[in-house]
């Protein structure tokens, strides 16, 4: 069966269309004039916070991060 | 037994193609004479359905409305939600492409670029990240983007900053996916240029 279309290159890449359409996002994000740059910035802030598991249980969580993309 | 045979009559509803109008029922008559035997106190829930504002069917080739109706919806807003319109003008993979009343339906992947919308005599324009536009055959068109911000609001000197940032990191590249990024800031940031320009 011959293959789909010509694949974007960023598909070609190992990228998922999800991460190339936050990447394009956040660029433009970083483009924007100032009140709206901060605004737009501080919304797409994420806060997490990872424990990773051992034995069946869980070890200490680490430290909130918080990041944006 | 009785929520499968709800659920059979609301999911059957739902294979309507959108070829017919979508018949909204305000309230299921099995279900209400279920829900009346069993909870006659009780207001019965709504369905996500019942929320539905009715669109313009999509009907008869015959009638071209003389306005589109386009929604915009982005990530930061719910945009423009039924605007009436001339002519909107979308960028996408294919290229920039304008959609007047009584256009085919179809969907459209939007790569970076500008969005124009023509009312009258006034053009308002939007940068679009990236995204999809759905044309339906009723002349609404639903455009989703993940931002889409008014040109007004883009910075020159930010966007020459990066192209010049990002044509250093394509030549330092060295994995794919490093290319890939470069080549993706470039497109966008370029995009950018031409439409403050443009």
């Amino acid at each position: 069966m011959a293959s789909n279309a010509a694949v974007p290159f960023w598909r070609a890449a190992g990228m998922t269309y999800i991460t190339y359409s936050n990447l394009c996002a956040n660029l433009v994000r970083q483009c924007l004039k100032e009140p709206h740059r901060s605004e737009a910035l501080n919304r797409e802030k994420v806060h997490f916070s990872i424990s990773k598991w051992a034995e069946g249980k869980p070890k200490k969580p680490s430290r909130f991060l918080c990041s944006f993309l | 037994m009785l929520r499968r045979a709800t659920t059979r009559i609301l999911s059957h509803r739902r294979h309507c193609s959108t070829a017919e109008a979508l018949k909204v029922p305000a309230a299921d008559d099995l279900f209400m004479v279920a829900w009346k035997r069993t909870m006659p106190n009780l207001d019965p829930p709504k369905t996500p359905l019942s929320f539905l504002q009715p669109r313009p069917s999509t009907a008869s080739a015959a009638s071209i409305p003389s306005k589109m109706t386009i929604n915009l919806v982005s990530s930061r807003s719910s945009g423009l939600s039924n605007k009436q319109v001339d002519m909107v003008i979308v960028p996408a993979t294919t290229g920039q492409m304008g959609i007047l009343p009584g256009h085919v339906a179809s969907i459209s992947e939007l790569k970076p670029g500008l969005l124009s919308i023509h009312e009258g005599n006034e053009v308002t324009k939007y940068f679009i990240s990236s995204g999809f536009a759905f044309v339906h055959s009723n002349s609404v068109a639903d455009i989703i983007a993940a931002e889409a911000v008014p040109i007004e609001q883009v910075d020159p000197s930010s966007v020459q900053k990066g192209l010049a940032e990002f044509t250093q990191k394509l030549s330092t590249a060295s994995t794919d996916l490093e290319k890939a990024e470069a080549q993706i800031g470039l497109d966008v940031l370029s995009a950018l240029n031409s439409s403050l320009s443009g």
